[in-house]
């Protein structure tokens, strides 16, 4: 017995009325959120840019890339150690160390990068070798109409079709931001899918298989699409990336 | 006096101290989850996304029910009524820059008390429901997701301050805190923290002579 039976507390409800005010206010939240983040966003953006704390980038909001991995820590390779295997249904099976993807033609890309979870980082500068010129080297035999592409992390693995492959706005990736791929972005070398929802553009990426079908990937098996186009898949409506 | 000073008062039931202590305990588990899928450095640090997000999301899911089991008694019932109910007394307390002088005789609960506890039912409230948009994407259109992800991110930073200041307020009371433990307080302490509640289970105070 904690109060005297039959007593009921005075005074108005005032926790139920806050309760219930803020189930409201969550409600209109969801249903009008998108368009007040549409304001917020660039607001926020540009005080980042000028918040030399760092403070403004960890509120909810803003443009800025999100980390994530679906292992534990991932070994870190060294730029001597790297190398990137292509492998499959090829004529030339080749292992390739970072000096020779380096030493191949390289192709710039400035584009957004958009994941498939809602956030977008605008006008991204990408730098590294086609992945058609890869596949080129290594000649795809008859029969051969998809990539399998594996990551060192030792489960991520992503697919595209031959043509999705040879588009020239996919990029096996050595620069990201104007500087070597990190290894938090999945460097040293990633794959960038210019029009594709991020997911596409495997990180740590150590392997390029040459198979006779498109074989889901990781999150493909989760559910997402095979085809990752932007704006057009996933059930989503952004801007095109490409 | 009609209890013996060494018992104590009864503060919290059984039942009460159970739905705090396991929705608690679901808490802590919410945001330390929370606080892995949302901050790079730490997801660079732990990985497993799709682990910590299935610990984080069933661990919402559980959140509400020990607070519907906890319903069916009467004395988390009657705590809650208490949570609830705002008195005069209560906004002047709010108000004054002395409150915790012991001069405004203060209920079971004090508004401070019970503001915590309606924003933490809200906020919660909150949560799970821009939560269950964003976990089953089928059942509503784009843009309510976009909407919901903006509102569960800034409640929870909100829910978080609240959960800090809760524990920090827990933390500097060691007789609050055996309180929430045991279920008894000594009634000296409800005589200054609770003069209200204490009289009306204890009676009057006996006079000081001092």
């Amino acid at each position: 017995m904690t109060t005297p039976a039959g007593r009921r507390p005075e005074g108005a409800p005032v926790g139920r009325r806050v309760f219930l005010g803020l189930l409201g206010l969550g409600a209109a939240g969801i249903v009008g959120g998108a368009a007040l983040q549409e304001r917020l966003t660039p607001l926020v953006a540009e005080l980042q840019i000028r918040d030399p704390t760092g403070l403004i980038a960890t509120l909810p909001v803003g443009q800025g890339f999100r980390f994530y991995s679906v292992t534990g820590a991932v070994p870190e390779a060294t730029a001597a150690g790297y190398r990137l295997a292509v492998s499959g249904l090829v004529e030339r099976p080749a292992e390739h160390t970072l000096t020779d993807l380096q030493a191949m033609p390289q192709t710039e890309l400035v584009r957004d990068f958009q994941c498939v979870t809602g956030w977008r980082v605008p006008d991204v500068p990408w730098a590294g070798v086609p992945l058609s010129h890869l596949l080129d080297l290594a000649g795809p035999v008859d029969g051969a109409t998809a990539v399998r592409l594996t990551s060192f992390d030792g489960e991520y693995t992503e697919s595209l079709t031959l043509e999705q492959a040879r588009r020239p706005d996919v990029l096996v990736a050595l620069q990201m931001l104007g500087a070597p791929v990190t290894h938090d972005h999945g460097g040293p070398v990633r794959l960038y899918a210019a029009p594709m929802y991020g997911y596409k553009s495997i990180k740590w990426l150590n392997r390029i298989e040459l198979t006779a079908d498109v074989q889901p990937g990781y999150w493909e098996e989760r559910g997402y699409d095979l085809d990752g186009w932007v704006g057009s898949t996933n059930g989503r409506d952004d801007d095109p990336t490409a | 006096m009609t209890r013996p000073p060494e018992a104590g008062l009864l503060r919290f039931s059984r039942a009460v101290r159970w739905v705090h202590g396991v929705a608690g305990v679901l808490v802590l588990v919410l945001i330390v989850s929370a606080a892995v899928l949302y901050n790079s450095e730490l997801q660079v640090l732990v990985g497993h996304r799709p682990v910590v997000e299935a610990v984080h999301v069933w661990s919402g899911v559980a959140l509400p029910v020990p607070v519907l089991l906890g319903l069916a008694s009467r004395s988390v019932r009657a705590d809650a009524a208490e949570l609830d109910r705002f008195t005069a007394r209560d906004w002047q307390w709010l108000r004054s820059r002395t409150r915790r002088d012991g001069a405004i005789a203060v209920g079971k609960f004090n508004a401070g008390q019970k503001l915590n506890g309606s924003l933490s039912a809200g906020g919660g409230a909150v949560l799970l429901m821009t939560g269950a948009v964003m976990w089953l994407p089928d059942l509503t259109p784009l843009s309510w997701r976009t909407g919901a992800t903006l509102v569960h991110d800034w409640t929870a930073l909100a829910f978080g301050l609240l959960v800090l200041g809760h524990l920090s307020h827990a933390l500097r009371d060691p007789v609050a805190m055996l309180g929430i433990r045991t279920g008894r307080v000594p009634v000296s302490w409800a005589r200054s923290e609770h003069a209200a509640w204490a009289e009306e289970l204890a009676g009057p105070a006996p006079d000081r002579r001092d």
